[in-house]
């Protein structure tokens, strides 16, 4: 080839890489990791939990199920789209305790993104970041040791004290993160789901919306805007709020959130689920699958390091079809503690945990993966219809 | 679902010879296929014309034909071998439109044969772009505005609403040939017209320009269930515009977010369930408008593909394989997943790195083209890199290709130069972009004049910036004192940064002014090492059981010493290597872990270095000797180790060795790998060139070379040394010397005597060799040629006109040495021997002449005691034998000779190079066959308007074929007409030679008369014919008036041309006969001899019919 390696010196270099600010990623068994500062400077401490998704940070940053986790990109290139106003699955910023990223990029191109940069986004909201981490070393470690909690640090760079610090923390089982994340006020949803073009792909206008009360446990947005595309009036509620209460709004269904953490500390909402039962249609996400679970009487299990990626397929064992889920959980349901109330209705097919479940008399479904996606196939998006139609053949 | 048992015999279609566009990405989808059915049960039977490719082995299929890929002869084998399902989406674009020619000509309905995979209708939907277009409109999606035109008069109608720039796209080409960009009326009319005759259907597609568009595609599977899996995203770093082909490509897509990326996995879904692909894979393209995200389908391919080949390396999933088992009816969740081994199929791969894609071209081999990279495809075939950033995935990359390029280069030319290279995409664009930053200009600048995402602008100018500052340590740095200063060269964070950005030694070195030795050795002052991590589909979520590796750089971490209260087991990485970046504060007692997965077993092992990227005279012939030596040696208890960068190749197959590191073929990357593994040795004789450069650098590192030793190849390769070791044989060569300057040229020329051949040493493909008649012309090719190789001398032979040029193919071990096979050219000597068709075994040479020169191959291979494979290049001028070179190791012709005899050479020299003996292995004596095979070049002129045909020493073939039959005409037309030039039965034949070949056309043309043919000659011919008794019509030159010869070839009235010039002026007046030739799809020949196999082969074709065997019936028994 025609290149000639001639010397020339060129301009001074503009960013200096080896320079940045230090920061630490201990873990609690000990395991430190040197990399990068990025995002807000300081001190973060949560359970450490990878993502395998190759799309989608902004959506996992806010998604609230991740209240209280640290969360690992195990694609290597975060940043490269910036940040944007439409894809986010909570509103006031990102959920995620901290953020660990092989390498971020400060250059983010894509027409939808807005000024600034991600690390940018991750400062305004306090949100402490770490790149240089060999996070699949990492996310090897945490697939063989199981979840565990760790510290991401910016300026205190002494690993024996945040080892001491990351220790001390409690941790996040047996612990209600619900009540941080869920809404303060009940309030109406009407936007549906993000389409290119708004105007050409309108949802099919639908006179006959149902009313669906939607109990916030840390919803992602995804779910109210899949529940307006599948026709439904969308009313979301305080995870606290009171059986009574929604039963007396009269709803012609009731949707059970997902959120973050253990579902058994979440007691209250256990308590009115119960109540529920055989009153409204119920359609469970997540933790409101788990909710469910354990609303009937049944049992749920941690997974060794759970599930948390957009590509798990889970097969559905009514039509033997196989859907490409997005996934987040640490927890499942343990089916057979139901002893025959419920039947399962999806099966991971990575490692044949229980996915989904659906009552064998009333009109309750529920589904342990996210049909919402955000980020993550669509493939799903087909349940949100599926309770519609279970509204419509119990109402008639 | 289970398999289905109502089939048993399944047809499977190859895609010939190795052309532009479609590549031995065919052969490794092909194998994978054969594999996947035999292994479900099912009987395979197999055409393919290309002998050099693995699918043909005898041990792949049920029954295997080396036949020519044509309807006809495709009828036949359907006939004899009654397959039940004919699988048409594994052999490329020449697979399925044979597909459908078979289903159009009722062929498959008369004999009961079922398309599986696609049937008729989706392959028309998907290929007819007006179907696919109303399909697309159908679902709701975007296309760009089109029209399929059938004339000139409706292109012109059709650009009214269409607008400039407007993109044409003939119909049913390959590769996009003939498609073109016209931004202005002029332009479009020849495009328009190129394009209709091009295309075989005679329709082209204009369509609204999407030029400078971010470009993407999907590799789609379903199956009979109809579930859609997505396996792999890639965007392209050359906009649209530029051929995908031609382009950069990186895995998976970067700049979509997830909204974007979802809104295309569902398009690509419903697409594949529009068009109705029932099983299998299929690629889609996208186009996306970066200003405003407007996303725009481009095409479907609904079959493998190059890029399905691209996207089963990039994620591990092996595309080819499953869709074979789709198409018997076997659903995604019934299929494990190899690597992972507990998950199944269906899912989708997720990715922990980054892939990149770089395609390689040859402009070097043809001058007269235009290099400007266009819709229509230009490369030769392609390298993939694996790094953990695109930064360092790129730096892989470029160092892959074996361009002589380490990193992003400096190019000292003129801003202005840099605009236009930046505007005008050619091969070397990436270079002149780092430059242009490099001068300061700004990413938003070099944006506007490439339309390249300015995501990967900035990567690029990370790169530089790192440079720029590597190159601050320079200063102050003497070379001579360099080893001893090595450990204060760079601070070690820094070489770690540039490590990470996937900076190689050599380019280090080259910015600090050392040798890359030095940076190795500081390297390891440092303990920093490359480590290895798995391609595992999964992203490290599940445990991975293939070792598929690719190295990087990490940085450390480590377990902290304090309080360890044992809550977890401690960390134990496979092979921790320790040291690297600036660890600084860990504590005193905590140890450093930078974690490598390869995880080295302690078997007894070989590395097999591999080919590296095709190239014109370094293809699939190496990598076919490569995986036959994997073959071998696992059948020996060898742990077998692959290293290569292709993605196209069989040998890069996770399947094929017991480990494969998919990385570039350097000294550095290769040593970073023989650190970690260990082996007991190394094998540089089957990858070509590529291997055999890094064989003396290696044995210095104290590596041990299996085999023919290095200084035995050096023999070989040396001139002066190699003279010496003719002279103790007492063989003959054409008189030679050596020069080093231009002056000792022209001397050596001088006393030898014009013509002569000149070229440099060690170099494959006859690259940059050519033949001078005159002391002017020697000195400007000594200005080229020492540009070609500067460290190597030039080379100044004698050239012999009008030998014969023989071919031979041994194997030794040290002992015995054992023909393989003797085969004569049917072009003379002088004429590239990979360009040359060739004969085994020999159709004109006396017994005499061909024993003399089996002894002189065997003295050869002893007094080199070759261990191995090796190969004499003989000419035979007079009854006299001169060796024109020997090349111990393997060669282009091992494939073939394999085919043609029955003996696989490659197998039984790698067992050799470990030690076994020929005896030992059954092999005694040469093996001779009752048939003839000849071998065809295939040429890619097609794809070069303004290159000219003729053969010469300067290697241009991109592959080959192989026509067996019972005698020489048949075997010869046969390959022929698998060439795309098939030799007519009747009509009218052009002919103008030059004078030397004037005596000996009297023969052909009198045989041809008496054959039934017209024949038409250009003056100076016709009056030597007509002079001679002969019969023949006058036609002029296109110089005399018209009308003339380009007027009749273009009016069809030609069957074929055989055309001969000498001299420059003539050739070029004769040029436009040629290339209309070539354009008009007139079968031609350049040579006399070819003229004379030519006539020999229509008369056997007039007597007799061509016969169908399978490869196994020829080589029964034996």
């Amino acid at each position: 080839m025609a290149v000639n390696p001639v010397r020339k010196f060129g301009p001074v270099p503009l960013e200096n890489f080896s320079n940045g600010v230090k920061a630490l990623l201990v873990l609690s068994d000990g395991t430190v990791f040197e990399g990068k500062n990025f995002g807000a400077e300081g001190k973060t401490i949560g359970e450490v939990v990878f993502n395998t998704s190759m799309t989608g940070y902004q959506e996992i940053l806010t998604d609230p199920s991740y209240k209280g986790q640290i969360v690992a990109m195990t694609y290597p290139q975060i940043g490269n789209y910036g940040v944007n106003a439409e894809d986010i699955e909570s509103l006031g910023g990102p959920k995620v305790e901290g953020f660990i990223v092989k390498e971020y990029l400060d250059f983010p191109s894509n027409w939808r993104a807005m000024r600034g940069s991600l690390s940018d986004y991750l400062k305004e909201y306090q949100i402490v970041g770490i790149e240089g981490v060999d996070t699949r070393a990492l996310t090897r470690h945490l697939r063989d040791t199981g979840s565990q909690m760790g510290i991401i640090s910016a300026k205190d760079l002494n690993p024996q004290s945040l080892l001491e610090k990351v220790r001390k923390h409690p941790g996040i089982v047996g612990i209600d993160l619900v009540k941080e994340v869920t809404t303060k006020e009940a309030y109406p949803w009407n936007e549906g789901c993000w389409k290119w073009h708004p105007d050409s792909q309108l949802p099919t206008p639908n006179s006959q919306l149902k009313r669906v009360i939607v109990y916030d446990f840390g919803v992602k947005l995804s779910i109210l805007r899949n529940l307006v595309d599948a026709g439904f009036d969308v009313y979301v509620v305080p995870a606290k709020t009171p059986a009574e209460e929604v039963l007396d709004m009269n709803p012609d269904g009731i949707l059970l959130s997902n959120g973050p953490g253990d579902p058994e500390p979440v007691t209250y909402a256990i308590k009115n689920t119960k109540k529920l039962i055989g009153k409204k249609p119920i359609f469970g996400i997540c933790l409101g699958h788990q909710i469910l679970g354990l609303a009937m009487g049944g049992r749920t299990y941690k997974l060794k390091f759970g599930h948390h990626g957009g590509n798990h397929p889970v097969m559905d064992l009514k039509t033997n079809e196989v859907e490409i889920t997005s996934q987040n959980h640490n927890f499942c349901v343990e089916v057979a503690s139901l002893k025959g109330q419920v039947e399962l209705t999806h099966k991971n097919l990575y490692d044949g945990t229980e996915e989904g479940m659906r009552h064998v008399e009333l009109p309750i479904l529920s589904v342990q993966y996210h049909p919402e996606a955000g980020p993550g196939p669509n493939d799903a998006t087909y349940l949100f219809k599926r309770f519609r139609e279970l509204i419509e053949k119990t109402h008639g | 679902m289970p398999k289905r048992t109502d089939i048993k015999k399944i047809l499977l279609i190859g895609s010939g010879p190795i052309i532009i566009g479609q590549a031995c990405e065919f052969d490794y989808s092909g194998t994978q296929a054969c594999k996947a059915l035999r292994e479900e049960g099912y009987k395979v039977v197999l055409v393919n014309s290309n002998p050099a490719t693995i699918m043909t082995d005898p041990e792949m299929a049920d029954a295997t034909y080396i036949e020519p890929l044509t309807a006809d002869i495709l009828e036949m084998i359907i006939k004899k071998e009654q397959p039940d399902a004919l699988l048409p989406t594994m052999g490329g674009q020449t697979a399925l439109n044979l597909a459908v020619e078979l289903a159009e000509k009722r062929i498959l309905d008369r004999y009961n044969v079922e398309l599986i995979g696609a049937k008729l209708d989706a392959i028309k939907k998907a290929e007819d772009r007006e179907l696919f277009k109303e399909a697309m409109t159908k679902i709701g999606l975007d296309v760009p505005k089109s029209a399929y035109v059938g004339s000139l008069k409706e292109g012109l109608e059709a650009i009214g609403h269409i607008g400039f720039p407007a993109i044409l796209r003939p119909s049913f080409t390959l590769g996009g040939t003939g498609g073109g960009v016209a931004y202005n009326m002029e332009e479009y009319k020849e495009l328009l017209e190129r394009g209709l005759k091009l295309s075989p259907v005679h329709q082209v597609l204009v369509e609204e320009s999407v030029l400078g568009w971010k470009e993407y595609e999907l590799e789609v599977m379903r199956d009979g269930k109809d579930n859609v899996v997505i396996i792999c995203s890639i965007e392209n770093f050359d906009p649209m515009g530029i051929h995908t082909g031609d382009s950069i490509t990186v895995a998976p897509a970067q700049t979509l977010t997830d909204k974007e990326y979802q809104r295309m996995r569902d398009a690509a879904i419903a697409i594949i369930r529009e068009i109705g692909v029932d099983t299998g894979g299929s690629n889609i393209q996208f186009a996306v408008n970066p200003k405003d995200g407007r996303m725009v389908v481009i095409e479907m391919n609904p079959r493998v593909s190059r890029s399905s080949a691209l996207a089963s390396k990039a994620t591990g999933f092996p595309i080819a394989k499953i869709a074979a088992k789709l198409a018997v009816g076997l659903t995604l969740d019934e299929i494990p997943n190899d690597i992972t081994r507990e998950t199944p199929a269906s899912f989708e791969p997720t990715i922990d790195y980054v892939v990149t894609k770089f395609p390689r071209f040859a402009f070097e081999k043809f001058p007269e083209a235009d290099p400007t990279l266009t819709t229509q495809m230009k490369s030769v075939g392609e390298v993939m890199s694996i790094g953990r950033t695109f930064k360092e995935s790129l730096q892989k990359a470029i160092r892959s290709l074996e361009i002589s390029s380490y990193g992003l280069e400096n190019i000292d030319v003129d801003t202005s130069v840099i605009k236009t290279r930046l505007k005008t995409p050619g091969p070397e664009r990436i270079w002149y972009i780092s430059q242009a930053i490099r001068e300061g200009m700004g990413i938003q600048e070099i944006r506007e004049l490439t339309w390249i995402d300015p995501w990967f602008l900035y990567n690029i100018k990370q790169i530089v910036d790192m440079e720029e500052k590597i190159r601050s340590y320079a200063k102050g740095i003497k070379k001579k004192e360099s080893l001893s200063l090595a450990p204060y060269l760079i601070p070690k964070e820094l070489l770690m940064d540039a490590k990470w950005y996937g900076f190689s030694d050599r380019r280090i070195a080259e910015l600090l002014n050392v040798e890359e030795a030095d940076i190795r050795h500081l390297r390891r002052k440092y303990k920093m090492y490359a480590v290895y991590k798995i391609v595992d589909t999964c992203g490290a979520e599940f445990a991975a059981y293939t070792p598929y590796l690719y190295s990087t750089y990490e940085k450390p971490f480590y377990k902290s010493a304090v309080n360890s209260q044992q809550s977890t087991p401690p960390l134990k990485p496979p092979l921790a290597t320790g040291g690297g970046g600036g660890g600084e504060l860990r504590t005193p007692n905590s140890e450093l872990i930078v974690e490598c997965e390869s995880n080295p077993t302690g078997r007894k092992k070989v590395v097999i270095l591999g080919s590296g990227p095709n190239r014109i005279g370094q293809g699939i012939e190496f990598d076919y000797c490569c995986v036959h030596a994997v073959f071998a040696l696992k059948e020996l208890g060898y742990e077998t180790i692959m290293v290569n960068c292709n993605p196209e190749t069989v040998s890069t197959d996770y399947d094929t060795a017991d480990r494969l590191y998919f990385e570039p073929l350097t000294i550095e990357d290769v040593l970073n790998i023989i650190e970690v593994e260990k082996p007991e040795g190394l094998i540089v004789q089957f990858g070509g060139q590529t291997p055999l450069k890094l064989a003396v650098p290696l044995e210095r590192e104290g590596i041990k070379i299996l085999g023919t030793s290095p200084d035995s190849i050096d023999r070989a390769e040396d001139r002066r040394r190699f003279k010496e070791l003719l002279h103790k044989l007492n063989l003959k060569q054409a008189e030679s010397d050596t020069a080093m300057s231009v002056e000792e040229a022209i001397c050596a020329a001088e006393r030898i005597g014009y013509p002569v051949m000149i070229r440099p040493s060690y170099v494959l493909g006859g690259r940059a060799m050519e033949i001078v008649y005159d002391g002017k012309s020697l000195r400007e090719y000594m200005k080229r040629a020492v540009k070609a190789s500067p460290e190597h001398p030039v080379l100044v032979d004698k050239y012999l006109e009008d030998a014969i040029e023989i071919d031979v193919d041994a194997i030794s071990d040290g002992m015995d040495v054992i023909i393989g096979g003797v085969m004569e050219h049917i072009e003379e000597a002088g004429i590239h021997s990979g360009d040359s068709a060739c004969s085994l075994p020999p159709y004109s040479l006396e017994k005499e002449i061909i024993d003399e020169i089996k002894r002189q191959t065997r003295a050869l291979a002893k007094e080199l005691t070759v261990v191995g494979l090796m190969n004499v290049q003989f000419a035979v001028k007079n009854h006299d034998i001169y060796i024109l070179e020997v090349n111990p190791r393997a060669s282009r012709t091992v494939p073939f000779v394999g085919k043609a005899t029955g003996v696989p050479l490659a197998k039984i020299a790698a067992k050799v190079m470990v030690g076994k003996t020929l005896k030992e292995l059954g092999l005694t004596g040469e093996r001779h066959i009752q048939h003839i095979a000849v071998k065809e070049a295939v040429f890619p002129f097609d794809r070069f308007p303004g290159v000219d045909t003729i053969l010469g020493p300067e290697m241009k073939s991109t592959g080959e074929v192989m026509g067996i039959d019972k005698d020489f005409g048949r075997a010869f037309g046969k390959s022929q007409t698998s060439c795309g030039n098939r030799i007519p039965l009747s009509g009218k034949i052009f002919i103008s030679l030059k004078d030397k070949d004037k005596p000996l056309s009297v023969s052909i043309v009198k045989k041809l008369l008496e054959l039934g043919f017209s024949v038409i000659a250009t003056r100076g011919t016709a009056l030597y014919l007509k002079d001679h008794g002969l019969d023949v019509e006058v036609v002029n030159k296109v110089t005399e008036g018209r009308p003339h010869i380009v007027d009749f070839i273009k009016n069809k009235e030609i069957d074929f041309v055989i055309n001969t010039v000498s001299g420059a002026q003539a050739q070029k007046d004769s040029f436009s006969i040629r290339q209309s030739a070539l354009q008009y799809g007139i079968p031609f020949t350049t040579t006399i001899s070819g003229a004379i196999a030519a006539v020999n082969a229509i008369e056997m074709l007039k007597k007799k019919q061509v016969n169908i065997k399978s490869i196994q019936k020829y080589h029964k028994g034996k």
